[in-house]
């Protein structure tokens, strides 16, 4: 019986190796993927491809592993068991003659530049205005010059609609403008996945739709794949390529957004989104 | 009993002892600032032995006293060692050492007072561990805690008369050549006394301005 099992497994990935030649490698790609907090396990087996350039939204419950996820991708958590690859190379582990073994931080150094991230929390630099916000780390992590970083910066923040505001701080600026630099702030480093986590959880309710149509606008220009963990039911089924339902730390259901939102499969989701409605309304 | 033209003719050389004691408390101090941000990383460091070696050695500073650590600085290392190390930096370390161990303390309450997501921030956008430190955590933690450090810049200052036991001249050290020679007490220590509260009043009241200055800025 088991054999047989890990047989099966074996031949899968040969089967989706294959698929490349066809289709695009996907830019990320998680194996088998747990996590333990102590005695918790918050994600109990996750496996997922995203493909270049797709929109793909996690949404669930609070406590589903959701951010744990992302989380992930962008190297703040380290998987219990399982592999994540980024542009086809593992992100947590590294080949030392022929074992494969933790990734040392030159490694994770390496990866990350693939990956950005935006945060609920916003977590700007309170110590610098947000044209340093933005315009540091090109300058000190890519290595351009004062005067390419901050071309890149303005133009960028132009692109949040936030040209007028280089020289303030962030403490002087409203949610929804701090979420937006910090977009800017991810997007000048060029990332070929972003994770957006909960982004806006923490705005106040007349300051979501301008953070959104920001997320809307960079979206439809493609280039980049985005991991959207949300509750903005909504949105998701706007911009996602892909819906996926995670609950109790698994992917419980996925498809289009027609199929979660409109023709929904499982009771558990079934009960999600009637709960998140009557509870949105 | 107090001699007006007595206190007037030694006020001079007290200065210049003075001087000196300025001179030796801003050396220490300086220090104890790079000692103790040092100290503050390697506590703080995953490298667990390295973690507790610090730990050790800041635990051991601080128990055993400061006129005892000068001592051996002075009288017992250079037997060890095989060099005389001057009054001076035998002062400047001895003081420095063990002011560094308090103010490892100060930065770690500094650093650890900056949020978590300032660390995933620069993690995020790929920063090194050494330009994290640099440009995110060092400018948020410092900051907020200069009102403390310039307090300790003044207690170091008020034990500076302990380095006279190794003969460094400074103000008390002055007072007591005087008194050796003239046999009138009354004057010579009663002026280190006011000399010492000036300099440590003026400096205090310099230190609270600093802070009312920056929690206006914070309250921004």
């Amino acid at each position: 019986m088991n054999t047989v099992i890990i047989d099966q497994q074996e031949a899968l990935p040969s089967r989706s190796e294959g698929e490349p030649s066809t289709k695009t490698q996907p830019i990320v790609r998680y194996k088998g993927i747990t996590k333990s907090f102590g005695e918790l396990q918050v994600l109990k087996g996750i496996d997922l491809e995203i493909q270049t350039g797709e929109k793909v939204a996690v949404i669930g419950p609070s406590g589903s592993g959701k951010t744990t996820m992302g989380r992930m991708l962008m190297t703040l958590e380290e998987p219990t068991e399982g592999t994540i690859e980024v542009d086809g190379e593992l992100l947590w582990h590294m080949q030392n003659k022929e074992k494969l073994v933790r990734a040392d931080e030159k490694h994770l150094h390496r990866m990350r530049c693939n990956v950005g991230m935006v945060f609920q929390h916003f977590n700007l630099f309170p110590h610098m205005n947000v044209l340093r916000n933005v315009a540091e780390a090109p300058r000190k992590v890519l290595g351009l010059s004062k005067e390419e970083a901050e071309e890149r910066a303005v133009s960028m923040l132009g692109k949040v609609g936030l040209a007028d505001k280089l020289k303030m701080y962030p403490a002087n600026l409203s949610g929804g403008q701090k979420q937006r630099v910090a977009i800017a702030r991810a997007l000048v480093m060029r990332p070929k996945v972003m994770v957006f986590d909960e982004v806006t959880s923490a705005l106040d309710p007349e300051l979501v739709g301008e953070v959104l149509a920001v997320i809307r606008e960079i979206a439809e220009e493609g280039e980049m794949a985005m991991l959207l963990i949300t509750h903005e039911m909504d949105f998701a089924k706007e911009i996602a390529d892909r819906v996926i339902f995670s609950a109790d730390g698994r992917i419980v259901e996925q498809g289009t957004p027609e199929e979660i939102f409109d023709h929904p499969k499982s009771e558990r989701l079934r009960s999600f989104l009637q709960r998140f409605r009557s509870g949105g309304n | 009993m107090w001699d007006w033209n007595y206190a007037l003719d030694i006020l001079p050389e007290l200065l210049r002892g003075l001087q000196m004691t300025v001179w030796v408390t801003l050396c220490a101090f300086v220090v104890a600032l790079i000692v103790g941000l040092l100290l503050a990383f390697a506590a703080r460091s995953r490298f667990k032995p390295l973690s507790l070696i610090t730990k050790g050695i800041i635990e051991f500073i601080r128990n055993t006293p400061l006129l005892v650590q000068v001592f051996f600085l002075y009288y017992s290392l250079p037997l060890l060692i095989g060099v005389s190390i001057p009054a001076f930096y035998a002062g400047v370390i001895g003081l420095g050492l063990h002011y560094s161990t308090y103010l490892s303390e100060v930065y770690r309450s500094g650093i650890e007072a900056v949020p978590k997501g300032q660390w995933e921030a620069a993690t995020a956008l790929n920063y090194t561990k050494a330009q994290t430190w640099r440009s995110i955590i060092l400018p948020q933690a410092v900051p907020p805690i200069i009102p403390v450090l310039g307090n300790y810049l003044i207690v170091m200052f008020k034990e500076t008369p302990i380095l006279c036991a190794i003969t460094l001249v400074e103000m008390m050290m002055t007072a007591k050549n005087i008194v050796s020679q003239s046999f009138r007490a009354f004057e010579p220590y009663t002026l280190v006394g006011v000399l010492f509260l000036i300099i440590s009043y003026i400096a205090s009241l310099l230190v609270q301005r600093l802070e009312k200055r920056m929690n206006l800025q914070r309250g921004q």
